[in-house]
């Protein structure tokens, strides 16, 4: 997917350029957009630097166990199929939290753990539990406290109040969350526990996709 | 509302920056400058790691805007945004978000440069990639790592949240700093 949509900005460009007689802008802006890159990249050394060395003191104190075991009733409200005392469970409040500190790279091993785990309580292992989907779609909207990523390169390009977005984007994936959670409710009473087949095309090509850089804070 | 949100953004960072390392030195003995440095240390790599992306996305994103392409893709759906009082030029990064991370993470450093991160667009852009994941990211990494082939309802789900992200950061922000 990502393949195709670099592909198709490169060739309609050209395509374009030809036709609008921009080749030369267009080459231009090709060596630009490489600088670019690489000096946001950089920008973004600071910020990285800075929030990682906070959040390990806050896992060194626990604070992430703290938060998750405030997680607890939510969560098992979320999935009601899943056992208390499962250790699915507690992987899942650790990621969830991991998420709300923006932390991706946290989040997502304990996410790939958790569904190890409930995979185990799957009867057909190559088909999707409701337990899953839900999880799924909690991260698919993960809910941030802080923009890190954002907020650095909004200092990169001199903004007077870099940190003014924190506020909107709690607001914005707040309501994209809620979505989330009403369209997974809605879906897990409508289907029934036949299984569906739906375009098997999204769980191919994992490769490809694993390097991409993930969302506001996951950084690959 | 607005005061909420706006005295929410000054004040969280700072209150995190004091309250972690308060709370892991008086409550749990935990030695903050080294820790501290210790979890420093990966900041440098995740920086460098995304070089790559960044470069491979921006070149694609910027010679897709000189040519005049975006403009052309833009020109098809601006009376409707023009309609509902939303900037066009975001349209893309509603498409982008879903599907690649380091593309529409390009596209946002490129609408900040372009319009000024204090910008309408620059802010609406900022909120809109911070606020939600990449929904194909997730899904493949979370799916494929235990085998999953039928998928469900999940990519639906998924990318309806986003859609929904999508506009309310939209509005959140034409309504915020409007």
């Amino acid at each position: 997917m990502v393949n195709w949509i670099w592909l198709f900005f490169i060739v309609a460009s050209v395509v374009v350029a030809v036709v609008n007689g921009k080749m030369d802008a267009v080459t231009q802006a090709a060596f630009e957009g490489a600088k670019s890159g690489v000096t946001v990249s950089f920008g973004l050394i600071s910020i990285m630097v800075f929030w990682l060395g906070m959040m390990r003191i806050a896992e060194d104190a626990g604070l992430l166990q703290k938060l998750a075991r405030l997680l607890g009733p939510a969560v098992r409200m979320l999935f009601p199929d899943v056992p208390r005392n499962h250790p699915a469970i507690g992987y899942i409040m650790s990621n969830l939290s991991a998420n709300l500190f923006g932390l991706g790279n946290a989040a997502t091993p304990m996410g790939i753990k958790a569904m190890q785990e409930l995979q185990k309580l799957n009867p057909d292992s190559a088909t999707a539990t409701p337990a899953m989907c839900t999880l799924l779609a909690l991260n698919t909207s993960s809910i941030t406290i802080i923009p890190t990523t954002l907020i650095a390169i909004r200092m990169n390009y001199g903004s007077a109040n870099p940190a003014e977005i924190i506020g909107t984007t709690l607001a914005a994936t707040f309501v994209a969350t809620s979505a989330a959670i009403l369209a997974d409710k809605w879906y897990r009473r409508k289907s029934p526990p036949t299984l569906i087949r739906t375009n098997g095309s999204q769980s191919t090509d994992i490769k490809a996709h694993s390097a991409d850089v993930g969302g506001g804070e996951r950084v690959v | 509302m607005y005061n909420f949100l706006t005295s929410l953004s000054a004040w969280m960072i700072p209150a995190i920056i004091v309250f972690i390392p308060l709370y892991a030195a008086l409550r749990r003995k935990v030695p903050v400058y080294e820790t501290f440095v210790e979890g420093a240390k990966d900041g440098f790599g995740t920086a460098i790691n995304i070089i790559p992306h960044l470069v491979g996305m921006m070149v694609a994103i910027s010679m897709f805007r000189a040519s005049g392409a975006l403009e052309l893709m833009l020109s098809a759906v601006r009376p409707f945004f023009d309609w509902a009082g939303i900037p066009s030029e975001v349209l893309p990064l509603g498409i982008l978000r879903p599907l690649t991370g380091a593309g529409s993470l390009a596209f946002t450093t490129d609408l900040i440069q372009t319009f000024g991160p204090d910008s309408m667009i620059g802010r609406i852009a900022s909120t809109i990639q911070g606020s939600t994941d990449t929904t194909l990211y997730v899904l493949t990494v979370y799916f494929g790592a235990i085998g999953i082939r039928r998928t469900r309802y999940a990519l639906k789900v998924g990318l309806f949240s986003d859609i929904v992200g999508f506009f309310a950061a939209i509005f959140i922000c034409l309504y915020i700093f409007g």
